[in-house]
């Protein structure tokens, strides 16, 4: 074979590679909304479930779902970007950091289910915060820090140090810098990465069956420290536990969570090329 | 003869184990513009960096002797960074305003410092724009960003930056090695009507730079503060063999 025709498998073979990823995910949303559609109505997102589930909406679990992506957020945006300052800006290379790196990968890898039974033992039980709003974003929190010290740090380093240097020449503190010049111009890194971690989060399932997740509520949450449904376990329930539901609610329900979640990974890109725009001119 | 503003006795500076600066004695008086020549890697950006303290972000940095600006001890325990920093500015070789506009580049440090009256930082940032030679350039156009400017234009609101907290003295660290020819001679220029109010260290590259700008030139080489003296002095008669091997290009 000529070196011209090898060029030309080569790089055929890596399109169709690049192709199968668009179309695996095609054929997993095209299923999804095909099914999921025709259950959606404005009954199926305002209502509870009725019927032992088997019939009526599932607003609970939306708001649930909702809740738990807030506060996640709130909890883990704080700790991860102060984390990540810390990590960037204030400390020098050691053993100490080196350890802070390391640990932060390592939460990266922990399997979920393990997250849930961590935050089981030790925020339900051991915290005695029960099995409530406040343990499931908890244990998600713990789960998407990684994501967001990793993107945070990415974000601060891009900020060129030159503007640091600028900054400092002209009589700031180091602090001052930081809130300053450094976090306003990483801001949009730091907001996609939080985003983009917490949607993620939001489709989980694992860690909040032991922790926040309720197989049915009727009603509202109204403290933290209440249980809530939530999309990812309110799918499972319906699609294993309650064997004469209508088909279409699972596929609906599965439509609903997809659609927060891509519509939370829309909201990351928006916001990412509306903050690029702005900087420049 | 102008007064001393910087003193510099037996300044020696170290990253870790190397030695980058050797026992430095040189004296900046105050309204003249002092120019620092010599090849890459002498020490000149180093000396430069100790004069407000930027060397500090180097965790590995060290350094003895004094180095007196005043009445104050640089590099004394006691000395407040940000206190000298307000005293003596800083331009830096590759223009780098804030990616904000032009407004609120030169009144963040004003701002800042405490200071919160409208009116009064409008009137600063006129006066620093006007001193840096950009006001009529820009005076339409202050609420834009300051990227939008041109390479030259951005290092002169740099300059109006530094300005703009009223400094004593304004290092410029090859202020114009990014710009073009017309760019550089506007700086240059400014250089000159700035040397009227501020004590000026700058270093360069550029020895025809050094020749048109400067009262004084100091050559290093290798850490060594070479040779120290008047402008005309250092480009026609100097004292030392080296000196003249680089000003007239046998190395460097």
């Amino acid at each position: 074979m000529s070196p011209k025709t090898t060029e030309k498998i080569a790089f055929n073979v890596l399109r169709a590679m690049a192709a199968l990823i668009v179309l695996a995910l095609a054929i997993v949303i095209g299923e999804i909304a095909i099914k999921g559609i025709p259950a959606l109505n404005w009954e199926f997102i305002s209502e509870a479930p009725r019927k032992g589930m088997t019939a009526g909406g599932i607003f609970p679990a939306i708001v649930g779902t909702m809740i738990l992506v807030a506060g996640t957020i709130m909890l883990a945006l704080p700790i991860g970007v102060m984390t990540s300052i810390y990590l960037v800006e204030y400390a020098r290379e050691s053993w100490l950091t080196r350890l802070i790196r390391l640990a932060v990968v390592n939460l990266a890898g922990v399997p979920s289910v393990v997250f849930g039974l961590f935050g089981l033992g030790f925020f339900v039980l051991y915290l005695e915060m029960g099995v409530s709003i406040l343990a499931g974003s908890l244990t998600l929190a713990l789960m998407t820090l990684p994501v967001i010290i990793t993107t945070s740090e990415e974000a601060l380093r891009t900020v060129p140090n030159g503007y640091r240097e600028a900054s400092l020449a002209l009589g700031a503190t180091k602090l001052q810098t930081i809130l300053f010049i450094v976090l306003p111009n990483a801001l949009p890194g730091i907001l996609t990465g939080a985003i983009l971690g917490v949607a993620r989060a939001a489709g989980e399932t694992a860690p909040i069956l032991l922790t926040a997740a309720a197989f049915f509520l009727p009603h509202l949450p109204k403290t933290i420290f209440d249980q809530v449904m939530a999309l990812p376990y309110h799918l499972y329930v319906i699609a294993t536990q309650v064997p004469n539901a209508d088909p279409k609610i699972p596929y609906g329900t599965a439509m609903i969570l997809l659609m927060i979640v891509l519509g939370l990974n829309m909201i990351a890109v928006v916001l990412r090329s509306y903050f690029r725009r702005m900087r420049k001119v | 003869m102008n007064k001393a503003k910087i003193v510099s006795e037996d300044l020696n500076l170290y990253y870790g184990d190397f030695h980058a600066l050797h026992g430095i004695d040189m004296t900046i008086r105050d309204r003249e513009v002092t120019a620092l020549i010599g090849p890459s890697g002498c020490g000149k950006s180093t000396f430069l960096r100790c004069l407000n303290r930027m060397n500090d972000i180097i965790p590995i940095c060290r350094v003895d002797g004094t180095l007196m600006f005043e009445d104050t001890d640089i590099y004394a325990p006691t000395t407040d960074v940000v206190a000298l920093r307000k005293r003596v500015g800083m331009v830096f070789q590759a223009p780098n305003p804030f990616p904000k506009s032009i407004f609120d580049n030169v009144a963040y440090a004003p701002k800042l410092h405490g200071l919160k009256d409208k009116t009064k930082l409008e009137e600063i940032v006129e006066k620093s724009l006007k001193q840096a030679a950009l006001w009529d350039e820009v005076k339409d156009r202050l609420h834009k960003p300051a990227l939008g400017l041109s390479g030259g234009q951005q290092q002169r609101l740099c300059i109006a930056r530094a300005l703009a907290i009223q400094p004593e003295v304004l290092l410029m660290d090859e202020p114009t090695s990014a710009l073009d020819p017309i760019s550089t001679l506007k700086i240059e220029e400014l250089i000159r009507e700035l040397k009227a109010q501020y004590t000026i260290v700058i270093v360069t590259h550029n020895m025809q730079q050094a020749a048109r700008i400067s009262d004084k030139t100091a050559f290093f080489l290798v850490g060594d503060l070479v040779e120290f003296d008047h402008t005309e002095v250092i480009f026609t008669t100097p004292k030392d063999q080296r000196t003249e091997d680089y000003i007239t290009g046998r190395f460097g």
